[in-house]
């Protein structure tokens, strides 16, 4: 398993060397060479901003395709929530739930369903007050990947359970087990995902030894086979089980909702998602229990392999949750055990300059320098998101001055006024 | 022993959502040394609630961090009012704050309980009608 894995990748053919992503990312992690991105992979958080903004679609998610259906003898598909918000007029879940044993899919288990149970956990926890208030969920992989790098001292605030995708999968796969007298090696468990960061916590999960989703698929790839599917069912089978709590924790403020506590902070969109933890690290929010941090807008219903507005995706969802808000899942079966981590989240000081204070510092008194000599355009011309970042990297010894296109400017005028032969040399011209 | 890396902010109290800039930009800096990340929370909290203090007491002043291996030092120095009786500012819950400012979530009396709890050391010295300057130091 690798520690740095991420699931954001770069088309080269598509990308045009243009510095929107470079300049949106919220680690850093981007950088134009060569005419073309490269992710710095240690930094990527797979949060999917760049996929998103990219102008020229060269940004991707490596996701599993629904080939992953013929790996298995028997596959359970687990739709995340925030599949319910991608059709329209949607009245009966029925449908869309026996769409998915249409299209291939042996049996389908509700993500909602154990979204409910971790919400159940989580009312207990917190009314048992074992927790350093506030409680930050763990639901967002992509959240978690940025306080893995940015944020060491809230790593003891994480609520240490399970996903509601990972424990579903736990869940069904044990229930399918039993009923059919396979074993869970022969039972492929395939995600629905709004998500590239979902992939990346199936083959390098945080919280968890290994995870038992075997195949992350796109909303995207799914819903056009589930939209014909749909059209031809005429008596849906009653499998919807989910309640309204577990189909709200589709979009933001949903996970915190199922907490039937008003005491709660909710916070959707990367950056606001940084300000909120930066918050939380300087002891700021003192007076909520929980807080939930989604790096999507609107939460996952806003991810980047959805196919529908997260805005309107939204309001379906809150339709759909007010209209079941009514049932509780049934909760049999529920392996109450798999719902805390197995392992543990360390601190990965990525942005560290160096191991040794005394060489780091050296280090930054250089950036700092450097960094006073460039114009301090943030102009994005060198490949480097700012003109801090371009002096961190010569520092780090990834780029030269040269990059620096006013830098170069500068040399060139400072040649034609002297007519100098050392410059043309140090140039190359 | 290196050089100091020494990192001066104005703090102005012209727009209070821009208070904590400073400690903010600190707090990264300490990051990228690698600094423990208990010592970068304690700088952090410390320098913070100084800032803020700053901005509501003094209408500013000036902040410098000084960061070397073994130890950091803050030290903020604003040309305010002064605080008149240490002992009693230094008392949990004490607070001079208006309601306008407590309706912000501040003055809750915890800002220098707060900055003496988190650093190693606390310094603070005032003139009535001159100002007032806290030196602090964070050893890892």
């Amino acid at each position: 398993m690798q520690k740095f894995y991420h699931s954001v990748t770069l088309d080269k053919e598509l990308c045009k060397g243009c510095t929107n992503c470079v300049k949106r990312c919220p680690t850093e992690a981007i950088r134009v060479r060569g005419g073309k991105a490269e992710i710095i992979k240690e930094r990527c958080i797979d949060c999917g901003e760049c996929i998103r903004l990219c102008p020229s679609h060269a940004k991707r998610a490596v996701v599993d395709s629904l080939d992953a259906l013929d790996r298995f003898p028997y596959t359970i598909a687990l739709p995340a929530p925030s599949l319910y918000g991608q059709f329209s007029n949607l009245e009966d879940l029925n449908i869309l739930l026996t769409a998915l044993t249409r299209i291939g899919f042996d049996e389908v288990f509700e993500v909602s369903v154990a979204a409910e149970a971790v919400s159940a956990a989580t009312r207990r926890a917190i009314r048992e007050g074992n927790y350093k208030k506030p409680v930050i969920s763990s639901a967002c992989p992509a959240v978690l990947r940025i306080i893995r790098v940015r944020f060491p001292e809230l790593i003891d605030s994480i609520l240490d359970f399970r996903s509601p995708m990972e424990l579903a999968a736990r869940w069904a796969k044990r229930a399918a087990a039993e009923r059919t007298g396979l074993s869970e090696e022969q039972i492929g468990a395939i995600f629905i995902s709004p998500c590239p960061a979902k992939s990346t916590s199936m083959k390098s999960p945080l919280g968890t030894d290994r995870s038992a989703v075997d195949a992350v698929v796109a909303i995207s790839e799914v819903y056009p086979r589930l939209l014909a599917a749909m059209k031809e069912i005429d008596e849906p089978e009653p499998v919807a089980a989910a309640g309204g709590i577990g189909i709200g924790w589709g979009s933001a403020g949903g996970e915190s909702a199922g907490l039937k506590n008003q005491n709660y902070l909710a916070a959707d969109g990367i950056e606001n998602v940084i300000r909120v933890l930066e918050a939380l690290e300087d002891d700021k929010i003192p007076d909520v229990d929980f807080v939930e941090l989604n790096a999507c807008v609107c939460g996952c219903v806003g991810g980047v392999l959805t196919v529908e507005s997260p805005f309107i995706a939204r309001a379906r969802l809150k339709r759909l949750t007010a209209k079941r808000g009514a049932v509780v899942a049934p909760a049999d079966g529920l392996p109450v055990e798999e719902i805390k981590w197995d392992s543990e989240i360390f601190y990965e000081p990525v942005m560290r300059l160096d191991e040794d204070i005394s060489v780091a510092m050296k280090m930054l008194g250089e950036i700092k320098r450097l960094e006073e000599s460039f114009n301090g355009m943030d102009c994005g011309a060198c490949g480097a998101p700012s003109c801090r970042a371009l002096a961190e990297d010569i520092v780090r010894g990834f780029a030269t001055e040269d990059l620096c296109i006013y830098r170069m400017r500068e040399k060139l005028q400072s040649i034609l006024r002297n007519g100098g032969t050392a410059e043309k040399k140090e140039l190359n011209i | 022993m290196s050089e100091p890396i020494i990192l001066n902010y104005q703090v102005s109290a012209a727009d209070f959502s821009h208070a904590g800039e400073a400690s903010s930009n600190v707090k990264k800096t300490l990051k990228s040394l690698g600094f423990p990340p208990e010592v970068v929370r304690r700088v952090a909290i410390a320098m913070y609630e100084g800032e803020i203090n700053m901005v509501i007491h003094a209408h500013g002043g000036e902040a410098t961090a000084s960061i070397t291996p073994e130890e950091i030092e803050i030290i903020l120095k604003d040309v305010g009012p002064g605080i008149p009786d240490i002992p009693l500012a230094m008392q949990e819950g004490y607070s001079t704050a208006s309601d306008s400012v407590r309706g912000l979530g501040f003055g809750a009396g915890m800002g220098l309980p707060n900055m003496k709890r988190y650093t190693d050391f606390l310094q603070v010295n005032s003139v009535v009608g001159e100002g007032t300057t806290v030196r602090m130091i964070i050893r890892p």
